[in-house]
């Protein structure tokens, strides 16, 4: 049932959203000028987008959330499951399992803000 | 018990009526943002169509509506389009996940010929056992809207901002992600329902076999007790994760213009505006299902208001309808103070810089989640065994 009401509710609003904006398209007054359908730019004349250059910061951003979001996934099943182990008496077994891995996730940022891969200027 | 026309007819009205009451709420919360910030900044705000400026919106929905259609030439046409329809989907799909009260639960009817057999209806769009987990992938999927929209422009501000937009949701993500690991641990499940369910009741808290309850008898069992350090890094985050001040460096007009939405004007620019509410109403709405006890009422039980309602009607179907109306109203007040937080915060604080953005990012607000993490984790071992 979620997943059928998921897919439901997606396309409800895909085809909501594509109706307004065919509703916004039908108004208003149209009035060429070729200076208008340039992007946008304080006064010059723009330049093409292909001269856009991108700092590698966000690439190594995206990097490194992909490695700590992993991380932190595997920490969820744990979580669901601590309560439960540490009344039945297994508890320090998981705590220090997972204290093994925290400590790795720790040196990860330590390392991370060591070699300076988090300096933005 | 199987799904018959009348219950999948019910549900799918749900989900509809949960889409349109956030996109009806928008206006409001408009009103709501320009007025309250007016009196933050000592002037008036719209006061002139209608009654307190209230008809402003319908004024400024006509206005968008004569707005001249306008596709950049240098812009990806599927993209630039796509974008602001899509704009809406992670927001409310992840709303729809949250419970907004308590089932309603039909009795057996007789109508058109037929009897239609008893059915509960969820007062939320689906339950979903894994609550939190997708609605964390849900809301993520914010990011591709907006480098959708920031590369379908085919303008350098729209994708720097676009950029900056999508580098700031992840990096917040995962103080976002970490701070609700304490919450996991407490409640010892994903799903929001049963979490609202354990913050029933008043404060007490297990402490090596003991139960401590507190002095104050109306102190509702609540979250924000037991996670207040988990509360705040998850409220900080997701001002980042809807892109609102002080965090909204993906838009900083003295920098980029209007940031990843600068080439959208009329109704496509409000369909991105709905989906940044819809977003803080996410936000909203997950605070108050993890710390603040969903649709509870402090000091009142679910009991108390059920019979209550059972001694207004003489129907069973029309008393439960009328219990989850009051829990759903208790429910939006806790929506609405955080909404209001997030209006306030955005008028009353500057912006950040790009650098010290990420800063907080990685560097005290991941540490301080792990921390809490860590600590939580310590906590239950040691007030368990």
């Amino acid at each position: 049932m979620p997943l059928g009401g998921i897919i439901f509710l997606a396309v409800f609003i895909a085809i909501f959203g594509a109706l307004m904006l065919f509703l916004g398209s039908r108004g208003g007054t149209r009035v060429y000028d070729p200076v208008k359908f340039e992007p946008y730019e304080c006064g010059v004349p723009a330049q093409d987008k292909k001269d856009t250059k991108i700092s590698v910061k966000f690439y190594l951003t995206a990097i490194l959330f992909i490695i700590f979001d992993i991380e932190i996934i595997f920490m969820y099943p744990w979580a669901t499951t601590f309560k439960d182990f540490v009344k039945s008496g297994n508890g320090l077994f998981v705590l220090i399992s997972m204290f093994v891995f925290i400590a790795i996730f720790i040196f990860g940022l330590f390392w991370e803000v060591k070699s300076k891969a988090l300096e933005w200027d | 018990m199987g799904h018959d026309a009348f219950q999948i007819t019910i549900n799918c009205l749900k989900l509809v009526v949960i889409f349109l009451m956030m996109v009806q709420a928008v206006p409001i919360l408009v009103w709501l943002e320009r007025r309250g910030s007016g009196f933050i900044q000592n002037r008036l705000g719209p006061n002139r169509v209608g009654p307190l400026g209230l008809m402003q919106l319908l004024a400024d929905a006509a206005k968008f509506l004569m707005k001249e259609e306008f596709f950049p030439e240098t812009g990806v046409k599927l993209l630039y389009y796509a974008a602001p329809a899509a704009a809406l989907i992670p927001g409310t799909l992840a709303f729809c996940a949250i419970p907004l009260s308590t089932p309603v639960h039909i009795e057996a009817f007789e109508w058109l010929g037929q009897s239609w057999g008893p059915y509960t209806f969820l007062f939320q769009g689906f339950d979903i056992n894994v609550g939190i987990v997708y609605i964390l992938g849900i809301s993520s999927l914010a990011a591709y809207v907006i480098l959708m929209a920031g590369w379908g422009s085919g303008s350098k501000y729209s994708l720097m901002g676009a950029l900056r937009a999508s580098a700031q949701i992840i990096s917040y993500e995962l103080a976002l992600g970490l701070s609700i690991v304490g919450v996991i641990l407490m409640y010892g499940t994903f799903n929001l329902t049963e979490m609202i369910n354990q913050q029933q009741g008043p404060l007490n808290f297990q402490f090596w076999g003991h139960t401590i309850s507190s002095t104050v008898s109306w102190l509702p069992n609540w979250g924000i007790f037991y996670q207040p350090l988990g509360a705040i890094i998850f409220f900080a985050a997701t001002f980042a994760e809807s892109n609102r001040l002080p965090f909204d460096l993906a838009e900083g007009e003295a920098e980029l213009v209007a940031g990843f939405h600068t080439e959208y004007g009329g109704f496509k620019m409000l369909l991105f505006f709905i989906g940044e509410y819809g977003h803080m109403m996410v936000a909203s709405g997950l605070m108050v299902a993890f710390f603040f006890g969903g649709w509870s009422i402090p000091g009142v039980s679910f009991d108390q208001v059920s019979s209550w309602a059972s001694g207004a009607t003489s129907s069973s179907s029309l008393a439960s309808i009328f219990t989850s109306l009051i829990f759903f109203v208790s429910f939006f007040v806790k929506l609405a103070v955080f909404m209001w937080i997030f209006i306030q915060v955005r008028w009353t604080l500057p912006r950040f810089r790009y650098d010290q953005l990420m800063d907080l990012g990685w560097k005290t607000m991941l540490p301080w989640a792990l921390a809490n993490t860590i600590l939580s984790a310590l906590f239950i071992f040691v007030a368990h065994s």
